[in-house]
């Protein structure tokens, strides 16, 4: 039994059985990370290049953690220190990596469908680790992980992703995940942060009111503002955007019932989300870290079955 | 054709168990380890039979899945299953437990990820069946339930209630 497809380049590609494997596959590697000696030999002859062309220390870190875990062989391109500075094009310096026999590829890039592109034209597997406004799906899954670890399952779980779902591929990925698996999903937000399209589009609920939200779900995922967009027309200003929709201590003591509280990090304090909530038991966001390379583990496995025989 | 027959097989479990017991008297300074996912079955049995002649708390039983340190992942993708080791192996003897002893490879892995748990001061092998002939490693078990002379391209399979029904061990026509 292996995933049904040779990449992970988004979760639409993936159905259920794929999402359980990767899952419960996550769940034997978290173990492994509570013994004494956290590595196991099992990718020891692969090579697996990190190609980042955007900005990312913790994701990063992740993959470059879990890679190194499972005794792989790690190269890190970050895009600054590089020819693409000089020009070089994607695929040529894809190409020129492969040259060297690397056997997997983890790609960050700032255009939606980089991965998928270099998907048709190399032979080596691809993780994608963040394609522009399009999907992050190892988030997603170490998200589910969490909300599974912490709820028993996903279906029927009330989940409200809260803030700017609009240029979010973390909340695609997770829309599309919490939907294969039955899951009952509400975006909330700013009118002006959440696209029109996705109510009909994706099946999900709509809110504007982030007490009503915070009193439906079970858990709320709270994406981060990004501090590049103040100044566009989104929202008038961080202050006010934390008073009309930032999770404070006071929002949640209204609630009739204690819900979890998760971010994807990293966590702008006081805007979307107050210091107290970040480090009160109701957040799970260090949690989601660790899962994080439990679940990226899991993934750099079941895609390994795929390389060529030495 | 039967190798093991469900009378028998009750038998050998208790004369492993004793065995075991003989070797490390209370189990002093000694814990058990089945294999998953095929030696949890007899470890089981003879974790069972242990428990009728010692007080509970001296026999320390645990799970080892050795999925990860297989030397084969580039050919054939293998699914974990539970590891559950729940005291310490520094300076124990560990009595490994699987069903058959083939090749040998299984437990050169076990060995491997008994070393993420610490540093025994031991190991011990105990199976069921020990297919001598058809070994790859210089590997041999401390306990044995039957021993196989001969080379035989036939499979053996291990039945056990929980799953078929019937705790016997066969071999397949190929």
């Amino acid at each position: 039994m292996a995933l049904s497809t040779k990449h992970l380049l988004g979760i639409k590609d993936l159905n259920n059985e794929d999402i359980q494997l990767i899952l419960s596959t996550a769940g034997q590697f978290k173990e492994v990370l509570q013994r004494p000696v956290k590595k196991v030999p099992t990718l020891r002859d692969v090579n697996i290049v990190n190609l980042f062309y955007e900005n990312s220390t913790r994701t990063r870190i992740s993959f470059e953690l879990a890679e190194k875990r499972l005794s792989a062989d790690v190269v890190n391109f970050t895009v600054s220190s590089s020819s693409a500075a000089k020009g070089e094009t994607l695929l040529d310096t894809v190409n020129n990596i492969l040259s060297m026999k690397v056997d997997m590829v983890v790609m960050r890039h700032s255009a939606s469908g980089a991965p998928h592109f270099l998907a048709k034209h190399i032979d080596a597997a691809i993780i994608n680790a963040g394609d522009g406004i399009n999907e992050h799906p190892t988030q997603a899954l170490l998200d589910a992980f969490s909300m599974v670890e912490k709820f028993g399952s996903l279906k029927g779980l009330k989940v409200a992703i809260i803030g700017d779902i609009m240029h979010s591929r973390v909340a695609l990925s997770n829309i599309y995940l919490l939907k294969k698996m039955g899951a009952e999903i509400m975006v909330a937000g700013p009118p002006t942060l959440i696209p029109t399209y996705l109510q009909a589009a994706m099946d999900v609920k709509v809110e504007y009111n982030i007490d009503k939200a915070l009193a439906w779900c079970d858990v709320a995922n709270v994406l981060r503002i990004q501090l590049e967009r103040q100044n566009q027309p989104l929202f008038s200003s961080l202050r006010e955007y934390n008073l009309a929709y930032g999770i404070t201590m006071e929002r949640l003591n209204k609630l009739k019932s204690e819900i979890v509280i998760m971010h994807p990090g990293p966590i702008n304090r006081g805007v979307e989300m107050d210091s107290e909530v970040a480090d009160s038991k109701h957040a799970i966001i260090l949690d989601q870290v660790e899962n994080g390379v439990a679940v990226r583990m899991a993934c750099l496995y079941l895609l390994t079955g795929r390389t060529n025989p030495a | 054709m039967i190798l093991i027959s469900e009378q028998q097989l009750p038998s050998i479990v208790k004369r492993l168990a004793h065995q075991i017991l003989e070797t490390y008297p209370g189990l002093n300074n000694a814990v058990i380890v089945g294999l998953q996912p095929r030696g949890v079955y007899l470890s089981d049995r003879i974790v069972a039979a242990l428990t009728q002649e010692l007080a509970p708390e001296q026999v320390l039983y645990g799970k080892l899945d050795i999925t990860f340190f297989r030397d084969d992942i580039r050919r054939e993708l293998h699914l974990a299953t539970q590891t559950h080791l729940p005291f310490s192996i520094e300076g124990k003897t560990v009595i490994l437990i699987d069903d058959v002893l083939f090749t040998g490879r299984t437990i050169r892995a076990a060995l491997d990820a008994l070393l993420s748990f610490g540093r025994p001061s031991k190991v011990a092998l105990c199976v069921l069946v020990d297919r001598k002939p058809s070994r790859e490693l210089p590997i041999q078990p401390d306990f044995s339930g039957k021993e196989m002379d001969t080379l035989t391209p036939q499979k053996v399979k291990v039945r056990w209630k929980e799953n078929d029904g019937v705790d016997d061990v066969v071999l397949l026509a190929e």
